[in-house]
């Protein structure tokens, strides 16, 4: 096994008096492709956001490149923050930038290089995803999949040793999702670059995983290789990975005691 | 027995209802206090990393000027039309009872100490506020909801020197420019309506002017116009920053900030009358 690029260890997030996150530990290796998935509300996105330094966990720790990320002063979170790129979910370009000025940001903050060499740098990147003739479009000129595209270009400027990607096949056609998850898959190999993406598309994650997590209620239910997962005969991952309508997951939602709410509370 | 432990618990809430209200806006109101707060000195330590830091000066000319057009260039005709008319409005209002006594030339001398002390800057400010205020608020809000302040700090780019500082450092410099402007154009709209309607000439109105105005006047009144620029962008930073729940918390975020600008405007703009009033400026 390679050493692990970012450790989860017992981390626990709470929002108010829902509890997110629970003692999760997770170990991300170098150059693999890792798919966490899970449901709407599973706490997914909130263990990237931790992962980013975003967020900070009520409990526990995450080890980046060997130090301790709740540990880190300001500084430091930031110098972690410049190895590694991430994805989100919209995109989040910079309205008010062209897509050649929010690739070149990056560098412009970052490096002291001169404006020549960032604009070679910048068409490299673009042409990497495919919109180098797109450079000088606002990003409300773009479509949905191309600000994906654009916002993953900024997200490889400083060349990051990870990459994380929060649900990239959501509101993109199955065309553009596969365009997308090849994209993934070629800068993780092309690169090698670790590469965490959270998802609940099972399609694109089966495509692009080498191994996967399935987070439910803020805990891991399981954690293997795809096929693992495809073949697991545990009710809550099967209904979760062949998305079926009867199963745990649902059976869960029906326990709020309908008779109880229709006559008012009183039984 | 159970039923009178419900009423008992209702008469409870009913008196302690006002005081659990005024409690709840006190402990709000210093927690705004207090976020606006950290927020200027994360600022003021931003500018002075800017300016002073290890990789030398990288304040951001080109994002400053950006925002300094938006902010103050955009403003300048409507702050005058405002101010030339409230010139006119004071000398309309005040001409009937001074030509009572007799001293209408004196018109000029009200006029002048109202506008340079009080209302150049104070009328430049709440305009200001409607003006980039509200602008401010709506386009850091939309940038919270599309998950682009996010982006900053993944990128290892601090949102308050990339956004906060240029808009609080332009608001700041471009408010005390539109005071000066407006205290012109107050000046300018006593004059024009005086020398029209009420009969004092140019000439007189000038002198009057001048002979009333010490330098500490529009002194003071400049003070006054930096501090409500540096509040109009740091409460408007503040508030856009903290949106939460999509386009609805961008529109109540920008009201919010109108809301309260105005009356931090005009409470701030007391205090400065009082401190003011008691050193004999």
């Amino acid at each position: 096994m390679p050493d692990p690029a970012v450790q989860v260890l017992d981390v626990t997030k709470t929002f108010g008096n829902r509890k997110i996150l629970d003692a999760i530990r997770l170990d991300v290796f170098q150059g693999e492709t890792l798919v966490i998935l899970g449901g709407s509300g599973s706490g997914k996105s909130t263990l990237l956001r931790l992962m980013i330094g975003n967020l900070r966990p009520d409990g526990g720790d995450i080890i980046a490149h060997g130090k301790n990320l709740c540990r880190m002063t300001q500084r430091e979170r930031d110098d972690y923050r410049k190895t590694i790129g991430v994805l989100f979910q919209s995109g989040a370009l910079f309205n008010s930038m062209t897509i050649a000025d929010n690739v070149a940001l990056p560098l412009r903050e970052h490096t002291d290089l001169a404006e020549e060499t960032i604009a070679i740098m910048v068409k490299i990147k673009l042409e990497l995803v495919g919109l180098r003739e797109h450079a000088n479009k606002m990003p409300a000129q773009l479509s949905g999949g191309m600000k994906k595209r654009a916002g993953l270009a900024r997200a490889i400027a400083l060349d990051p040793k990870i990459l994380f990607y929060d649900e990239p096949s959501a509101g993109l056609d199955p065309v553009t999702t596969a365009e997308i998850d090849q994209l993934i898959s070629d800068l993780n190999h092309k690169l090698g670059v670790t590469t965490v993406v959270v998802t609940h598309d099972m399609g694109s994650a089966f495509r692009i995983a080498d191994r996967m997590v399935l987070l439910d209620r803020g805990k891991f239910v399981i954690s293997g290789t795809p096929e693992l997962l495809r073949n697991s005969q545990d009710p809550l991952v099967k209904q979760f990975v062949h998305g079926l309508t009867v199963g745990p997951l649902t059976d869960r939602q029906r326990t709020g005691a309908y008779e109880v709410d229709l006559l008012g509370g009183e039984l | 027995m159970p039923r009178m432990k419900v009423d008992d618990s209702a008469m409870v809430s009913i008196l302690f209802s006002p005081v659990i209200a005024l409690g709840q806006a006190a402990i709000s109101t210093v927690e705004f206090i207090g976020g606006v707060g950290y927020l200027m000195r994360d600022t003021i330590f931003s500018v002075r990393d800017a300016l002073f830091g290890k990789r030398g000066r990288r304040l951001g000319w080109k994002n400053l000027w950006t925002q300094m057009s938006r902010v103050g260039v955009h403003s300048v005709p409507i702050v005058c039309l405002v101010i030339f008319c409230i010139g006119a409005i004071l000398a309309l209002q005040m001409a009937p009872i001074l030509r009572d006594y007799g001293a209408l030339p004196q018109l000029a001398d009200i006029i002048a100490i109202a506008v340079f002390r009080e209302l150049g800057p104070l009328v430049a400010a709440i305009v200001l506020t409607g003006f980039a205020g509200a602008s401010i608020a709506a386009e850091l809000g939309t940038m919270v909801v599309s998950e682009e302040i996010e982006a900053l700090e993944a990128e290892a780019i601090s949102p308050i020197r990339f956004l906060v500082v240029p808009r609080v450092l332009a608001t700041t410099v471009m408010m005390v420019c539109l005071a000066v402007i407006s205290d012109l154009m107050g000046a300018a709209g006593g004059m024009a309506t005086s020398r029209i309607f009420v009969g004092v000439g140019i000439p007189q109105y000038f002198q009057h002017t001048f002979s009333a105005i010490k330098l500490q006047d529009f002194l003071t009144g400049l003070i006054k116009a930096g501090v409500f620029g540096a509040i109009i962008s740091s409460f408007a930073c503040f508030l856009g920053l903290g949106v939460t729940g999509g386009a609805e918390g961008v529109g109540s975020a920008t009201t919010r900030t109108v809301v309260l600008t105005i009356v931090a405007l005009i409470i701030v703009d007391l205090i400065f009358t009082a401190v003011f009033y008691h050193l004999g400026w």
